[in-house]
Order: C-alpha cells, then structure tokens, then sequence
C-alpha cells in the first residue's frame, strides 16, 4: 500500500492522447461528449436505457487487454481506458455502419420531414463514406402507415435504433409498438387491432433519428430551414422545458427541451400539438361590446360586436366606476387567472387589489386547495422528491391524464431508482404495478386513512380497516414510507368531493418526518396566481394581507371572496361586476348551476380570454387577449420554478397581453401600474414579492432549469378540524369525478388532431359493482343524485374499487356535475338500468 | 452393447463404434427414453452418487475432470460454474437445447434417446451450484425431443428424482420444460435468456455483464449445452480419474460429432475428444468411410456452419479445439459437413450465407444489413450478373461486420498462412461474423471460382468518380473565380 493521495473517485482516460477525468460510473459516450469529441450514435438516448444496437458509436478502445472496437454507449469509463476516436479501424468501423445504415434507407430526403435536421442525414456527411457499393433492390413497405390518430410511422426510412419502441415501453409504459419479423425484415410496427394509443406518441416522433416517425400536426408544414426557434416553458403545472419552432409568423411544433430539473425533454401529446389552437380562425382579435344589429356599439344590444380598445375599456371603467360607487370595492370580483403569466398575474392583481380595492380576487374555481396551504407548506423539488431512498405519497388525480411529465418523471424513479410510491387517491392511478401501496380510501374518507397512516409510520399500526382501506394495506404503506423522506404530491383527486377531507389529509401527512409538498393544483399557472396574490387574502410574494407593498397606492385589509363567494355573491346581488380572467366558470366551474345564475344575475361580466367559450359568449364586454407563444414573461410550476415564457408569433387582430390589458384598464380607472415591458413588471415583483427577492429577469431566462422560489414566508395556514366521516349506506355508490388527458377543454377542441380523441363520458365501476347492478360494458344506465340525474353509458375497470362509480368531467354526453352535492362533503349516487 | 451397424433403427443419425460410451450407453435400446430402462441401466446413480458427497465436492469432482463446455466455446465447465458472484441469490441453471447450426444434430438424440441422463446431468450441477431452480430450453422446432423430456420429467417428478427433498434429501430442484419458437440465435446463451423472460430472442451486449453475473430475470445464470450436462452422471459415478483417461490431456471425455455431407457413411458418432483426427473420422472404416462413391474431398467445415472451412491439408488435425483455432477455425458444435469435389464453392457459400441472413435476428445494424447484402450479391454472382469488384466487395462487407483479417485456414500453395480463430466483430454476437466465414473460406480458396461466374466486365458506377482533369479544372475555376 502506498500512501500517495489519490481522489478516489478519479478516472484517468485518454482520449486521442489527451489525458481527462472521467466521473465515476460515466458512459464513454457522455465522458467523450463532454470533453469536446463527438462520438456519432444513432440508438443512443441518454434519457433511456442504453442498449448498443446501431453499433455507430463503436471506437477503439484499450483497457488493458488489447485494442478493439466496443460501443462506447454500452462502455462505462474505467482507469487507464485508452480511446482513440480518430484511428483507422473506429474510421472503417463508422464508415462500415453507415454504408449498411443506408443501404436500406430510401434517401427520399427532399421529402422527408426531417431532412436539414435528421442525424442520419448529419452523421452520413460527417462520418460516412461518402458513396454506397450498393445496387440491390432497396428494403420496401408500404409508406408511411399511422400507428395512431396523430402519428405515421415510414418503415422503409427506419433504422431500427429501438428508440420509439424503448420509450414506448421503458419510458411511457405503453408497449404498444415493437419490432417484428427478423434480419433485414425487420420492421417497427404495432400488433394488430392495438393502435399506440399512448398519451405520449409524439415524443417518439421527437427522438427518431431519421424521418420514419412523423406527426400529423407537423407533416409538410415546413423545412427545418425554415424554421425559427426560442426556447420557452409549457405553461402547465409541471413547467416543462420547450422549443417553440415557428415560420412566417406561425408555431407550426412544438419540441421538448432536455431540463435536467423538470421534464427532461419529454412532453404529453397534448401539449405538444397543443399548438394548433394559437393560429384557430375562431381566435378573439377584437374587443367586443354590446351592440345591435348592424353591428354598432349599442349598451342596449343584445349582441356581441366588435368594437375598438378605445371603447371597450371605455365602457368597462365606467362600470367598474359605477360598481365602485354604488356598492365600494366588494362589489367587484376577478375570478381566474392561473393561465396567466406571473407578471400578467401580478398586473391584475395589482388592478384588483390596489386600484380597484377589492380582495374578491380568485384564480382557482373552487377546484384547488386553499392558497395559504399552497403558499405556507414546506416544498421539495422534484428531483429531490424522486432521489434515490425517498418516498412519495401521490394524492392527487392521476397524474398520468392531468400531470404528464410528473408521470413519467414518477415511472423512471420508481424503475431505475430505490423509490417508493403510496397512493393515496380513490382510483387506481396510471402507475399500475409500479406503485408501491395503493390505498385507496372511499371518497371523503382520504383524511381519516391519511392520519392512520401517519400513525402507522409513527408505530401505532391500525387493528382495524380505515376508511374502507385494510389495516394491512395501512401497516405496508407505512414500511414503504418509513424511515424516507416523503414528498407529498397534494392535489384535489376528485371533485365530486369537497377539498377537505384533502385538506385534512395534507394536514396529517405533513406530520410525517421530512414531508414535504408538490402541489397538484390544475391549470397552468395556478401556482403563479398564488405567488403574485390572486387568491383571497393573500399579497405577492406569499404574503398575507396586512402591510401595503412598496409602491402600492393601497391594499385590501379583510380577505374577500373566494370563487364560490363571489359567484354565491353576484347570484345574492352583492357583486355587480365580474371580470372573468381567462376562466370558464360555465364549463370549469365544479357547481354549473350556480356558475350559470351568478353569470345571468351580475349586472356586468367582462372577459378577458383567447376564445369565445361558454362565458365569453354571455359577457358584456371582452377583450381579446394575447395567448401563448404570442407574449413573453415567466411561469411558475409546482415546485416554484420560474422559468421563462418567450413571445415567437403575432397575436391575432388586435388582441394584447394579460399584463397590458390590466394597465390599461387600471389608466381608464384613473391610476397607472407603472409597467412599459414585461421586464418592467418582472422588477416591481422581485422588489414587491419577499419569496422573488434576488431573482432577475436575465438569469431566469439564462439558466435552462430556471430558478426556484424558495422565499421564507410568514404565512401559516392553521389545521382545521378534521371533517366528519359521512356513512355510506349500502344501496349507494360514491361518486368519484375527474379529468382526463382529452377532454371538451377549450384547448383541446380547438386543435384539429385532438378534437376528436375525447371520448363520450362513461360510468366506470369495478367489474362487480356493474355485475351486481347487472351492466354489462356499455350499458345505458341512469345515475340519480340528490342534487340531480344524468345517463350514461357503464365501463367496467378493476381500478376502480369496490363502493365507487368515478365519472369524468368536461366530456360528451353526461355531465357529472349535475350529480354534485355541493352543500355535502361527499356525493352519493344510485344506478339505475335506463 | 448393441452391434456395429450403420444407423440403428432405435436411434436414426447414430452410428455406434468401438470405444467409450459416456453420453450414448442406451441409444442401442429401443426403449432408451423410458425411466425403466434408464433405472435399469445405471439411471440417477450418478445422483445418488452426488448426493453423498457436498455440493463443493462435486463441483471439485466436476472442474477435476477438465469437462469442456460442449456448445461451442469450449470452456471448461467447472470453472464456468465458478463465475457466479458471491451472495446473490436466486441462481438459475439454463439448459442450452437449442441445437440449431446447421450440420448439428447431437444433443437432439441426447434429447430424444437419453432426457432422463439429461435430467440427471441438471440435478448434478444444480446440486453442486446449490440451484433450486433449472430451465430447460429445446428448441423450437424439435417436437420428439419436447415430447419425450416432457414424459420423462413427468416420471422424474413422481418418482422423486425431481421436486422437493430429491431421493429424501434436503436438496430440492424444480425443472422447467420451455420451448422455442424457432429462431437459430437463441442458441446464444444472452438471446435464450431473453426468449426464456418472453422477450424478443435478440442477444445481450457482453461485456459488461455475462450471465453467469447477470442472467436469467437479471440473476447470476449458469447456461450449460445439454452433452455439457449428460457427461456428468458418468463422471460423478467413475470420477473424474477414470473420465480423465479418455481423450486427450487438454480435452479429456469423449465427444458427439455429427458428420455430415459427402461421405459414405454420414452420423453422429462418439469419440474420444482430441485423439482422433479429422482425416480418421472422415476416412476410418470405424467411422465415416471416406467420400462418397470415389470422389475427391473438396473441403470441410470443421464446427458447424459458423466455421471457416478447412481443406484435405488439415485432414491431419484433431479433432481438439486448440489446434483447430490455431489453424484458422473453430471445432464448435461438433458438426463436421464435408464437401467433396462436385461442389460449387460459390453456391455453398451461398447456400451458408443465406442461412446466417435468415437467421439474423436483426437487432444490430452490421448482421442486419450486411449478412443479407452478402446473400444478395452472391445470388447475383451465380446468376450471372456479377461485377468483378464484387468479389473484393464481399471481402470488405465481411470486413466491416467483422473487422481485421478474418481466421482463415492456411494455403500454402497461395502463400497463405492461418489466421487463428476467433474473429473480431462489429456486432453483439457472432452470428454475423459467422457469415463471414464461408466467404473467406470460399474467395480465399476458390477465387477462380467466383471469377469465373463474373461475365460483366466493371462495376456498375453509383458515384461520379472525381476524375483528376476534373478536379484540376474545378480548382481552376475556383482559382480564376476568386471566390466561392
């Protein structure tokens, strides 16, 4: 033994002759990568399992034992490793690959997609011979064959580098494509009569190397050329990491960009094709006031009709005023917000709070937790929510149909890494096997499981079932949980419930040593609306009311009205004006009723949004707004990571960004917010938000992850008393309501290839609870409430458990919401046979 | 023992010759696969045998007896066995019934004639790894074979030689029968593993992780041939002194080989491992009797289809895997298909070629492509329309799946020297250099041959060749433009 201090984790490589260090357990490939030598690959993904199929990254390497060829994806780096990247056997070796690579491959590159951006094409002129020996007759099949709606899979273009067949089973769990046949038949395909019908399909159209895989959006819109890109953020809960791709002034892709911290590249197909619905011909381009037939402003119309900004803010400070002097402040209400940006967000919150006075400020529509728990509750990132030897208590809707990234995020660590996950919601979530413990407690009863678990990880183990959950499924739930830190992925699992027995089940898991929170709040921004104060009873920056922030002119001093108060409010004559910010409440509100007599009672609705959906249509005044893509400024994601929102296009018309309408509505109102540029707002938050304090513009804009909030904050949001457990009597069912990826959401109709992917609502039970009624799959059968009855088709599906009938909101044929009892905490429902 | 004649009825293929008889003693017996018979032949004493001794006795006893690994690679089964990693459990034993090169019928009759010497084979190495759980993998296409282990497992587990607390011991096995779906690549140990968990029969990368580390549903897996395996009830039983007596002092035992082809007396015959040598086997009266009606021998493939062939010069060689790679082949399987002068070299090159591209399972991008291309040019050749630059062509496609000069037998004639086995490769497995190895065999050898199919003059241009009056005017022109 010598005593010559060595780092014990140093790896000496030579490279070409030049000595590096690698880290331990680093892939050749990577290690090469980051010391400047592009090794050429084609199978090889680093967010995927590698596999050392294409054989292009082969290099010659020397450990000790000779030089020979070894692929270096497949090759982690070892001591005194000798590579020589450049040498005539790795030179032949690369040149051999890709003359075999494409003597098969059509070399339709004029047209083909991916043609200016195809590794096949950029690989063959770097590495490859330059001419082919080959005079046979090409491989052929038929040209390109759609594996589902939205993508077309050209077997004739494949390389067969199993990168769309891996993700599709390593990645998103849904091995719906695979390789079939063998030798140089060898072909990609789906099996028959199974589409890929996976929420993540276009991810594989992202990641193949050549042009076989293309997605319909995208199809023949445009060279890559062409193309001009900006690095932005999805605005959706989990801030996922993209690239916004546009010519002459339209977004024709969207791509996912590689953030180690967030969605590592991947997004949901929603998003990605979400695009479509920026440049739709029914977009708002013009304020909009009422008016009469022949299209003239007219305060006695009972049309819609365009008008000019002049006019409309004209008229809409002058109710504002006129509410203002009639009834004060209060009889002002904003309702919505979260798909703002956070400087659109702080605007109108400044507008409502400051010039306008009013606290009757909300931008959950009673769907969401209470914004102080939001604000207060310890948080964790995600990667350290998902490190090795952690757990995750997962509460919240599934996180497959609603959280896409969080999903497979969540499916990667619980198969690569030593995580555990306990379900805590009342479905059988999209995780299936991989979950750990599922408990699934009957609807209302989540806090009550919740606590027993608490105890259970405590040593005080159930002697009895829990909230219909067994004592044994407690007592290994909490042997998965114990002794790790646990991350609570929190959201409201069902609406057909109120958000207390969550409420009280967040109170008690936050108990558990090392919790910490991941807010499952829906829409995009909710978590920016709550940092930048639209919620009762909050200020920007996680504070509370109180104080006046610097270079406020004022600030409300009670906390006003939540979304169902206000509605509650408009509907009692209390609130004559309610400014609908990018919110739905006919269509999004979980109480339609109230929604529809609040919107038909208030003296004056104005809207701020990109279509005219349901409440739009029944406003007084609108204002079109700029929407995604179309205006810059930052996002907030569940851990409290703001990122940037880059503009690329042109909004239609006249339509403006959120944060401009607000000032200019403010002016009309008599008062100036003080913002010329986004930049600008972005400054008054750092100054006016304790938790933004330190951030700047540049740097969240620099830094590809982004930069977490992670502000102090004084807030606390006391427990309440734990909710009673309602019985259920044995006759009934519960109801269980949520939402899924595709749904009758604004968005989503307004994109052509998702239009159609929504499916009718249907009943799912589990398969003996539809026995036991005698419904077989399919079968029409009434479900009677106490608030109402609707029909609707039955699914059998054992994730369901036994007790429950789960229902999803915003879809063809059935509205749920007419069955919610909004006065109770649960809402039971019977089936009849229609 | 059943008289010297030319394939027994009992057990078509085989052909029964003076000298030892490890692995074939009951083949004679109409009712060979039979548990009676084998009870009444000296059947699961070898077991027993075992059974009284340790597990760590027995593997001695194993590695003692030098008993080389039977399905190709030729190493020694004991010190194979020692390659498990310490402390992980759950072990598998594999049985590798997947016989499939082409010339390779042995461990079919092992299979069909013997399963219970098979199954006693497995609980001996099961004892002595301290398995509880054995995998028997038969190929697909093998139905008797599939048949007959079956029945005779069935008679195994009720007579409690297998299941739980084996002849009233602690040590209990479980014996799972699985077939194939007929894919010649599962007969690599890393694709029968990935057939056996449902996968895909597609090779595994090793390095890193040979199965003896990483195997069967990601845990330590020894894959052992099943002639590997029926050696070891003799040895248990005689041990490993007296299994040591037979064969040569680095291949000790004896060994099947199946000779077929152009000779007169084609089979498969039980000799002693490394004594006897090629010229023996295809010329003895005892074995094979020369070539067929008179004619000439052309050449042979020593080690089934994946072997580089070898000419009348390595007649002399025996049969013994060391010198045989040294001499530019490989011993392998034990499948010896002899070629004799009426042959077309092209056309069996063909005929080998196409087989390796049928059978690639298409995973890496070198076998794929390349073993189906080298098919295709070498119709192309027999059928007339072949180029002269062709014929180097196929050398560099063999080049590029298997990299640096390819083993080839030596040709002293042509100033050609051995290049010793194994080849390099490009590829996961060697299924793709193996098609390389009849066309080196065949252009090395026969070229003349190859020539003399080519009646096109040139290559057909694919490319404008950059000709250098081009080139000059070209820089010229750049020269006078002064820009680009």
């Amino acid at each position: 033994m010598t005593d010559a201090p060595t780092k014990p984790d140093a790896i000496d490589v030579t490279l070409n002759g030049v000595t590096f260090e690698a880290e331990p357990g680093e892939l050749l490939i990577d290690a090469c990568e980051r010391n400047g030598v592009y090794i050429p690959r084609f199978c090889y993904h680093p967010r995927m399992t590698p596999v050392g199929m294409c054989r292009m990254c082969l290099v010659e390497v020397d450990t000790g034992r000779g030089a020979a060829l070894q692929p270096s994806c497949m090759l982690t780096c070892t001591p005194g490793m000798t590579v020589q990247t450049e040498s005539e056997l790795t030179k032949k070796a690369q040149d051999g690959v890709l003359e075999f690579l494409l003597i098969n491959h059509p070399l339709d590159c004029p047209v083909c997609d991916k043609g200016g951006e195809c590794p096949l094409q950029d690989q063959t002129m770097s590495y490859g011979p330059g001419e082919s020996r080959f005079v046979e007759q090409k491989r052929h099949f038929e040209k390109p064959i759609p594996v589902n709606e939205n993508v077309y899979l050209d077997r004739e273009r494949c390389i067969l580098c199993d990168r769309c067949t891996r993700f599709a089973s390593e990645v998103a769990g849904d091995p719906l494509i695979h390789f079939q046949d063998r030798g140089s038949n060898t072909q990609v395909n789906t099996f028959p009569d199974e589409p890929f019908a996976s929420y993540f399909s276009g991810n594989t159209v992202q990641i193949c190397p050549v042009g076989a895989l293309t997605a319909k959006p995208y199809r023949f819109k445009a060279r890559p050329w062409d193309l001009e890109e900006v690095i932005s953020t999805y605005p959706n809960p989990m801030g996922d990491r993209i690239s916004v791709q546009s010519s002459r002034d339209k977004v024709l892709r969207i791509q996912g960009v590689d953030s180690d911290a967030t969605n590592w590249g991947w997004l949901t197909d929603r998003d990605r094709f979400s695009f479509e619905a920026i440049h739709h011909p029914e977009r708002l381009t013009v304020p909009l006031v009422h008016g009469d037939d022949l299209g003239n402003a007219d305060a006695a119309g009972d049309n819609l009709v365009a008008a000019s900004w002049a006019v409309a803010l004209q008229q809409a400070g002058a109710v504002i005023t006129a509410a203002l002097d009639k009834g004060g402040p209060d009889a002002v209400g904003v309702l919505g917000g979260a798909r703002l940006s956070n400087e659109a967000q702080y605007a109108w919150a400044k507008l409502a709070k400051s010039v306008i006075g009013t606290d009757n400020v909300d931008a959950q529509l009673d769907d969401g937790l209470p914004a102080a728990m939001v604000a207060s509750y310890p948080r964790r990132t995600l990667n350290d929510a998902l490190a090795p030897g952690s757990a995750v208590v997962l509460m919240s809707e599934d996180p497959k149909e609603q959280f896409g990234t969080l999903y497979l995020r969540l499916r990667h660590a619980l198969q690569k890494r030593d995580i555990t996950l306990v379900e805590l919601n009342p479905t059988a979530s999209g995780l299936g096997r991989l979950t750990t413990v599922g408990l699934h407690p009957r609807p209302g009863e989540t806090g009550v499981v919740a606590r027993a678990l608490v105890d259970a990880v405590a040593g005080a183990l159930p002697t009895a079932d829990v909230g219909g959950v067994s004592a044994a499924a407690i007592s290994a739930a909490a042997t998965a949980v114990h002794g790790r830190p646990v991350t609570v992925v929190c959201g409201r699992a069902s609406l057909a419930e109120s958000a207390s027995p969550t409420i009280d089940a967040a109170a008690a898991l936050r108990e558990l040593p090392g919790a910490a929170f991941l807010f499952a709040l829906r829409r995009g921004n909710s978590h920016g609306a709550i940092d930048m104060g639209l919620a009762p009873g909050l200020l920007p920056g996680r504070v509370g009311l109180g104080a006046t922030p610097e270079g406020w002119a004022a600030a409300p001093t009670v906390t006003g009205l939540d979304a169902r108060g206000m509605l509650e409010a408009a509907v009692d004559g209390d609130l004559s004006v309610l400014v609908l910010v990018g919110s739905d409440p006919l269509a999004d509100f979980p109480d339609a009723d109230l929604a529809s007599r609040a919107l038909t009672t208030c003296d004056t609705v104005i809207a701020v949004d990109l279509f005219a959906n349901l409440s739009v249509a029944s406003a007084d005044i609108v204002f079109p707004a700029a929407g995604f893509a179309e205006t810059a400024g930052t996002h907030t994601n569940f851990e409290g990571r703001v990122s940037p929102l880059t503009r690329k296009v042109t909004a239609p018309g006249v339509a403006r960004p959120d944060w401009v309408i607000a000032s200019d509505l403010a002016f009309e109102l008599g008062a100036d917010l003080g913002f010329d540029s986004v930049e600008s707002v972005f400054d008054e938050i750092v100054t006016v938000a304790p938790s933004h304090a330190g951030l700047s513009f540049a740097d969240v804009a620099a830094d590809n992850d982004g930069a977490l909030v992670r502000g102090p904050t004084a807030l606390d949001f006391g427990a309440p008393e734990p909710t009673a457990v309602v019985p259920l009597d044995g006759y009934s069912l519960r109801l269980v309501t949520d939402h899924r990826l595709y749904d009758n959401a604004t968005l989503v109709q307004h994109c052509p290839s998702m239009a159609n992917l929504a499916d009718v609502a249907q009943l799912s039970l589990h398969p003996l609870d539809a026995d036991r009624l005698g419904a077989g799959a399919g079968s029409l059968v009434t479900v009677i409430s106490a608030a109402g009855s609707i029909e609707l088709p039955v699914r059998p599906d054992p994730a369901v458990p036994r007790g429950s009938g789960v229902i999803p909101l915003n879809r063809s044929g059935a509205d749920p919401r007419e069955l919610i009892d909004h006065r109770a905490v649960v809402t039971d429902i019977r089936v009849a046979s229609s | 023992m059943t008289p010297n004649t030319h394939h027994t009825a009992n057990t078509p293929g085989w052909v029964d010759v003076d000298g030892p008889h490890i692995v074939t003693s009951r083949f004679g017996f109409d009712d060979s696969f039979t548990l009676a018979r084998f009870e009444a032949t000296g059947g699961y004493a070898g077991l027993r045998a075992a059974l009284d001794r340790t597990p760590a006795d027995v593997h001695t006893e194993v590695r003692e007896a030098s008993l080389l690994g039977r399905g190709g690679a030729g190493f020694p089964a004991g010190v194979k066995w020692g390659f498990c990693p310490p402390a992980v459990w759950p072990r598998y034993l594999v049985v590798n019934g997947d016989e499939s090169e082409p010339g390779t019928y042995k461990d079919r009759l092992l299979m069909q004639r013997d399963p219970h010497q098979l199954i006693e084979g497995s609980l001996i190495a099961c004892y002595a790894l301290g398995l509880s759980q054995c995998f028997l993998y038969v190929r697909g296409e093998m139905a008797l074979a599939q048949e007959r282990i079956a029945t005779a497992l069935n008679e195994a587990y009720a007579a409690g030689y297998v299941g739980k607390n084996i002849l009233g011991t602690d040590f209990s096995v479980d014996i799972i029968l699985h077939w194939g779906a007929g894919a010649y690549i599962v007969g690599e140990e890393t694709a029968l593993i990935e057939s056996l968990e449902g996968n895909r029969g597609m090779p595994r990368l090793k390095p890193p992780f040979f199965p003896a580390a990483i195997g069967l549903y990601g845990k330590p897996t020894i894959v052992n041939n099943v002639e590997t395996l029926a050696n070891l009830p003799w040895i248990l039983l005689n041990g490993a002194t007296e299994y040591k007596k037979f064969g040569s002092d680095t291949s000790p035992g004896t060994r099947l080989f199946a000779v077929s082809g152009h000779v007169a007396r084609p089979g498969v015959y039980e000799i002693e491992h490394g004594v006897t040598t090629f010229r023996e086997l295809i010329y003895g009266e005892r074995f094979c009797q020369g070539i067929r009606d008179g004619h000439e021998l052309k050449m042979f493939i020593p080690g089934g289809a994946s072997a580089p062939w070898f000419f009348p010069e390595q007649l002399d060689l025996p049969l013994e895997a060391k010198p045989v790679g040294a001499a530019g082949s490989m011993l392998g399987s034990g499948a010896i298909v002899v070629m004799d002068d009426t042959t077309d070299a092209v056309r069996a090159c063909l005929r080998v070629v196409r087989f390796f591209a049928r059978e690639s399972c298409g995973k890496c991008t070198p076998c794929r492509e390349g073993t189906t291309w080298e098919e295709t040019v070498l119709r192309r050749i027999l059928d007339g329309k072949g180029r002269s630059a062709d014929i180097d062509m196929l050398l560099d496609i063999g080049d590029n799946i298997s990299p640096g000069p390819y083993p080839v037998a030596a040709n002293e004639a042509e100033g050609q020297t051995a290049v010793p086995f194994p080849p390099r490769q490009t590829t996961i497995c060697p299924l793709g250099p193996s098609s390389v190895a009849p066309i080196t065999s065949a252009i090395r050898r026969f070229r003349s041959e190859f020539e003399a199919k080519i009646v096109l003059p040139e290559t057909i241009p694919v490319a404008a060749a950059v000709h250098p009056a081009t080139s000059e005017l070209a820089a010229a022109a750049h020269g006078e433009g002064g820009h680009r």
